[in-house]
């Protein structure tokens, strides 16, 4: 090895060694827990190799609950919040007074504390002994009835969760599409004005193509944060997700892991590797599709 | 389609916000382009051509004067209404779409009884690329094309609408030296093919001259001359347009005169008659030299450049603005330039005199050489 590559791995040395003992080896070790039957890690013990942890997570109707308020809030909240973030931009670029107070205005749920967040979704949502939360109030006025959003039906609760997660993840995603916006040349615009086009054409055919790479890569982000969403709904219905019906995959490891459930290191190393296996399956599709819409210059 | 410039002018606020002072990008601007010619807007950098043909192209609003289409006004015409095909300088092709969806782009803006068939479309578009010559390349992206070709579907697209007037912005600056000639040799056929009224903005003299019918020439905000790109070379009104057009470039000396004849330094160069006693700027063209061992004008030989068909002297004087001085000359004058000084006659038509305060060309008639011998 000569010296100047050597020089290249001793600045890497810190970089490779962090990731190598927190993501790499943990990564194989949960790999290898996942086929070892009922592993103890205080003893570091277990029973015999195989597919039995996979099995049994397959089976769980905990885990087949967290899947499916997993996919249905993927299917939900990233088209949502991708399509919302995108005529923000676009409305936000095409204003010029104002604009900057808007930007910040939107921005403003990025830098905002989730408890201070899970405070306001409970006052719009949460029915006390004295009030049925603000957005019941609301509902009052069209005649319908007070809906439990946090204890009652698994609809509502599942509207709130996918509200709460499109209003945290929009102004990030805003940023980046304000951005990209700014940064397609204006002489694009100026062609298509001489040219007559109209607002929609000019959205349609010049800028989200221009921009395509961007949306594309919120598109992916966005798939790979929802499918590790945890925390939201932890904010917004406590800890016991179970209990209310409204846990996640990610979730679900978590409680296999330390939850009241807990102490079950091989099923939840069995259900994070589904969990990788899902998002990397989705993210192979993103791509192949994206070969075809994304228009990289 | 004849354009008409009334009493142009844009004038921009001021980027300090505490000086009140506007920035008059356009100032004042008054002209008639004829139906069908091909006008050269010349200047540089910041001398408010651009902008001009931003206000021609309804994408800026004058801040007064008025713009017509024929006899239409259209001063206050959106840019979609003006019916103006513009080529921008960077060519603002659709990278995402092929040459053939470029093209077909303005006709698919079209709505309701303007709006053509698919087939006749796609006829017009065939149509123009065969103007333009890439019909060949209709299913390229812009990325796969060449600086010309890509600058000949930027023309396509502008035609396809058949536009009242075509504008384009420095049409040849993002190409290559050999492409440029090749280019702009194209433009004017296309241009007489169509026979649309055309302006271009150019800061290069050469491309301005060689395919423009008219050429107006600008400085900072206000035209200076508008004519024959010919007669403008001959006949330059003052001492900015005398530098800028001509390659290589006027040479320029500090003169006088004085008893109704014109002096550099001591040597007596013209008699000019009927010009009253004053220091002067003496513009005097490369090619206005003629060797001549006993020629009126001396200068300091510098080296000879051989350039085939001519030769280059070049010389330097004391009076010059300009650290050298470049005289032109055929070939078969191979006369002896090898002493340390150079002496040459000036050819009258070619000599300009302009007032040394306003820089204005001051006219005279002249019978010949000055000197009495």
């Amino acid at each position: 090895m000569d010296k100047k590559s050597m020089k290249g791995w001793l600045y890497l040395l810190p970089a490779i060694l962090f990731l190598g003992f927190f993501l790499v080896y943990p990564l194989i070790d949960v790999f290898i827990y996942s086929f070892e039957e009922g592993y103890n890690s205080a003893s570091q013990t277990y029973y015999g190799v195989g597919l039995y942890n996979y099995a049994y997570v397959l089976r769980d109707p905990y885990f087949l609950q967290a899947v499916k308020n997993t996919f249905i809030l993927v299917i939900i909240t990233v088209p949502v919040s991708t399509g919302l973030a995108l005529l923000i931009s676009v409305g936000l670029s095409s204003i010029k007074p104002l604009r900057n107070l808007y930007q910040t205005v939107y921005f403003l749920p990025y830098v905002t504390n989730t408890l201070a967040v899970g405070l306001v979704f409970m006052i719009l949502f949460k029915q006390t002994p004295y009030t049925d939360g603000l957005v019941n109030l609301i509902l009052g006025w069209f005649g319908a009835g007070p809906v439990d959003f946090i204890d009652g039906p698994y609809w509502a609760k599942m509207f709130v969760l996918c509200f709460y997660t499109v209003w945290v993840v929009m102004p990030f995603k805003i940023l980046i599409l304000t951005s990209a916006l700014a940064s397609v040349n204006q002489s694009y615009y100026n062609a298509a004005k001489v040219d007559g086009t109209s607002r929609l054409r000019v959205f349609t055919k010049i800028s989200l193509p221009m921009i395509s790479p961007t949306v594309f890569y919120l598109i992916i982000t966005g798939f790979i944060g929802a499918f590790k969403a945890y925390s939201d709904a932890v904010a917004l219905f406590g800890a016991n997700l179970n209990a209310a019906g409204m846990n996640t995959i990610v979730g679900y490891v978590y409680d296999m892991l330390y939850g009241d459930s807990g102490g079950y290191p091989s099923f939840a190393s069995a259900a994070a590797i589904i969990l990788f296996a899902i998002v990397l399956t989705i993210t192979c599709i993103n791509l192949l599709v994206s070969r075809k819409h994304v228009h990289y210059e | 389609m004849k354009v008409v410039l009334q009493n142009l002018t844009k004038k921009y606020p001021s980027r300090n916000k505490n000086s009140r002072g506007e920035v008059v990008a356009v100032n004042d601007f008054s002209f008639e382009i004829p139906d069908g010619q091909l006008i050269g807007l010349l200047g540089p950098s910041g001398c408010g051509k651009s902008t001009t043909l931003n206000l021609l192209s309804g994408l800026q609003k004058p801040t007064s004067g008025r713009i017509f289409f024929g006899d239409d006004d259209v001063t206050r015409l959106p840019a979609e209404k003006r019916g103006v095909g513009v080529v921008f300088q960077n060519y603002a092709l659709y990278p995402h779409l092929t040459v053939l969806q470029n093209i077909l782009f303005p006709l698919q803006n079209l709505k309701g009884k303007d709006r053509l068939s698919k087939s006749a479309m796609l006829e017009k578009a065939n149509e123009v690329a065969r103007l333009v010559q890439i019909d060949g390349l209709m299913d390229r992206r812009p990325s796969e094309l060449s600086g010309g070709q890509q600058q000949r579907v930027a023309i396509a697209r502008a035609l396809v609408k058949m536009p009242r007037i075509l504008l384009m912005d420095e049409p040849l600056s993002n190409l290559d030296a050999r492409l440029r000639l090749q280019t702009r040799e194209e433009i004017r056929r296309i241009q007489r093919e169509t026979k649309i009224t055309t302006v271009f903005v150019t800061h290069d003299q050469d491309e301005a001259m060689s395919i423009s019918d008219m050429i107006v020439v600008m400085k900072d905000g206000v035209v200076q001359q508008i004519g024959k790109p010919q007669e403008v070379y001959d006949d330059p009104v003052n001492l900015f347009v005398a530098k800028f057009l001509g390659t290589p470039p006027i040479n320029v000396f500090r003169g006088s005169v004085r008893g109704g004849r014109l002096y550099i330094g001591e040597d007596v160069l013209l008699r000019v008659n009927g010009v009253p006693d004053q220091q002067v700027f003496v513009g005097i063209r490369p090619e206005g030299f003629v060797l001549n061992d006993r020629g009126a004008f001396g200068c300091a030989l510098g080296r000879v450049e051989v350039m085939g068909r001519d030769i280059s002297v070049v010389a330097a004087h004391p009076n010059a603005e300009s650290p050298t001085v470049r005289a032109i000359i055929s070939a078969e004058n191979r006369a002896n330039v090898a002493a340390g000084e150079v002496r040459f006659d000036v050819k009258p038509g070619k000599v300009f005199l302009f007032n040394q305060a306003t820089q204005e060309r001051i006219r005279f008639k002249t019978d010949g050489r000055g000197s009495d011998t």
